[in-house]
């Protein structure tokens, strides 16, 4: 049997007193030879179990490096972690060490999804051994047979047909959809606490689309799963999450209960990016409310907030960089406008 | 509609099966036409044809059989001068501009490129259209000093938007033009694309897996699925009153952003079926939620709905009994 976490979710608890994932003020640069990107500046996240946190940005936003962060995963040699502290389950994860992450955090308490299980799964071993390695890995296999059983056990958790005659295909054999939900049974093989999530549906068709956050969602009331879905899509994130932090050149701009975000949106960039794509059912050539500009470099980033240059609320006042203000029971927003609000 | 400005008629593509036996039926018998002016929006599955399509409109494929009339005149099978005319009055911008603009030239290039092979104008005429261009895509004309790595990717594209307007075309084939774009900067390329089309009466046919992006932006919509057409109509009727249960259930896959939206479960299961041994009947039925016996064996007619919008299913055919049950897709 595959080893499940010991609770299920805690019904709607939104922040529990004790997350699965807390993230603290995280700083995370990339030293290149041009100067010093500060990918990650200053973040806090936190994650509860059986909770989907949707962590929403463009590229350059410092979602991927955040995940990167907590992964140790960061590109070597540019990448760091310069300050703070990224907690799962009471540990430091910033101060183990590589062996200790490799050999009891990393694919085993947490485990990764990426956008595009083409590059993920290995082109030259069949798909059985891929979803076993994890286990083998950890010394979780007692023999080859029983890992077999794991392995067609945890393809049929995914919802792969006749399991036991696709354990010996090979990643070429299966369709898109199929390979990610196959990088799925990999993610989820020794049972892991928190599972990062990183445009998981953006290379898959609307209708597979659907079908894997019906799998994601299965997963996590089975096994109480903390997930971080990082994308760039406020559609799909609004469908499966239940709170949202928006990211902006390297910080969290606004985060709260997904109702908040997307009814009461506090902070400009936010209302600016729900306001800028187009919505099933809004007819024909309105003019889309585009934002100007462009994100900033993060090498040298603008002082005060970043958003500002493309902000049309811009203040005098913006030349400071405002701190996280609380707007609602959960919900916060670093925008100096949300200071008169609150 | 005033005279179609691109007519397709009966359109098919089958290649030789990468394996050497057997054919892949991309396209099969594919027929729309777009009038001046309008913007006609491709939609589907990857897999389902709509690229196959724009490469034999663009001349980029030879067809297996079918007519592409621009203009009234025959593209695929016309004289050499024919063709050369078509072409500068076709243009095209696809989805990726880092793998679209050649990194190795200039932007004053890249955008002449276009002049320069159909041998209009001279130095200074072509340099005079290339800072023409760039200032009617928003961008300064010293960016034609440039390579396409000092610019991002919403800049890019624009570069990529100016080379198809360099030869002043009629007809634009924009293939996902924004979907590898920063979801801040597609409305602007978004915006730009309709200030052009109205600035230069420009017809398009685009291709798109975004619905909300199609409904926001095309008059009339073609759904493709494994190689043929399934549902056509004005834009607003296909998608207020979708009558094919695929287009049915795209819709209703939409993501959107509203968080007490709940999508119907997995509205179809499975995935997309082979173009090689496509399933007999109506090629949907395998994953029809409402499939009947004789979606197996008779591939279905197509049957009118609204003015110009017909769906190809077996629902809608009063003879086979169950009244067509227009459920709109909220």
């Amino acid at each position: 049997m595959v080893p499940t976490a010991t609770e299920r979710p805690g019904g709607a608890e939104l922040v529990p007193a004790q997350p699965l994932l807390k993230i603290e003020n995280l700083r995370t640069h990339l030293h290149l030879a041009r100067g010093i990107v500060r990918a990650v500046d200053g973040v806090d996240l936190a994650v509860a179990q059986g909770e989907t946190l949707g962590v929403v940005g463009e590229s350059g936003s410092g979602k991927t490096m955040t995940s990167l962060s907590i992964l140790r995963l960061l590109p070597k040699p540019m990448g760091r972690i310069a300050e703070g502290s990224i907690t799962l389950d009471g540990t430091d994860l910033v101060r183990l060490s590589e062996e200790e992450m490799a050999r009891s955090w990393r694919g085993r308490k947490i485990s990764m999804i990426s956008q595009d299980p083409l590059t993920s799964l290995n082109p030259v071993f069949s798909v059985g051994d891929q979803v076993g390695a994890p286990l083998r890995y950890h010394g979780l296999a007692r023999s080859r047979r029983s890992l077999r059983e794991t392995a067609v056990g945890l393809l049929r958790r995914v919802r792969i047909p006749s399991p036991e005659k696709r354990l010996d295909d090979y990643p070429h054999q299966f369709s898109g959809g199929m390979r990610q939900r196959v990088a799925c049974a990999m993610a989820i093989a020794c049972a892991p606490r928190l599972l990062i999530a990183d445009e998981p549906t953006s290379n898959l068709d609307v209708t597979i689309q659907v079908q894997m956050m019906e799998l994601f969602r299965e997963l996590q009331a089975e096994t109480g799963l903390g997930i971080i879905l990082i994308t760039h899509d406020l559609g799909v994130a609004a469908g499966i999450c239940h709170r949202i932090a928006v990211m902006y050149a390297g910080r969290v701009v606004e985060s709260g209960d997904v109702r908040d975000i997307y009814r009461r949106p506090a902070h400009p960039y936010t209302q600016a990016l729900l306001a800028a794509i187009p919505h099933l059912g809004g007819g024909r050539r309105k003019r889309l409310q585009a934002i100007p500009g462009m994100p900033p470099s993060l090498i040298d980033p603008p002082t005060g907030c970043r958003f500002a240059p493309r902000c049309p609320h811009r203040m005098p006042r913006c030349a400071d960089y405002p701190p996280s203000f609380q707007v609602g029971p959960t919900h916060k927003a670093a925008c100096w406008l949300a200071e008169a609000g609150a | 509609m005033s005279t179609p400005l691109l007519e397709i008629q009966g359109l098919t593509k089958h290649f030789p099966a990468r394996s050497g036996r057997g054919t892949v039926r991309a396209v099969e018998d594919v027929s729309f036409s777009i009038g001046p002016g309008e913007t006609f929006a491709l939609v589907g599955e990857s897999g389902c044809g709509k690229t196959t399509i724009t490469k034999l409109i663009l001349g980029l494929e030879t067809r297996t059989a079918g007519e592409i009339r621009f203009d009234g005149l025959d593209i695929a099978s016309g004289r050499a001068a024919n063709i050369r005319a078509y072409r500068r009055q076709a243009q095209a911008v696809f989805q990726d501009p880092y793998a679209s603009l050649n990194p190795r030239i200039r932007v004053r290039t890249i955008v002449a490129e276009p002049l320069m092979a159909q041998g209009i104008g001279d130095r200074a005429s072509r340099e005079a259209r290339v800072r023409e261009v760039l200032e009617v895509v928003g961008l300064p004309a010293s960016a034609a000093d440039l390579y396409p790595h000092e610019f991002s990717g919403g800049q890019r594209q624009r570069i990529a938007i100016a080379r198809a307007l360099a030869l002043q075309p009629r007809f634009i084939v924009l293939d996902e033009p924004i979907s590898a774009l920063d979801v801040s900067i597609r409305a602007q390329i978004l915006n730009l694309l309709a200030d052009i089309q109205d600035e230069f009466g420009l017809t398009y046919l685009i291709v798109a897996h975004d619905l909300a992006l199609v409904e926001h932006f095309s008059s009339q919509v073609g759904v493709m699925y494994l190689g043929s057409l399934v549902e056509l109509g004005a834009t607003e009727d296909v998608f207020a009153r979708p009558a094919h249960p695929y287009t049915q259930a795209l819709l209703a896959s939409v993501p959107r952003p509203d968080p007490d939206h709940r999508a119907p479960v997995a509205v179809i299961r499975g995935e997309i079926g082979s173009a090689t041994a496509p399933p007999p009947g109506c090629r949907f039925h395998p994953r029809c939620p409402r499939a009947m016996p004789v979606c197996a064996v008779d591939a279905p007619g197509r049957w009118s709905l609204d003015a110009g919008h017909w769906a190809s299913c077996h629902l809608l055919d009063p003879a086979l009994g169950e009244q067509p049950r227009m459920e709109p897709v909220s």
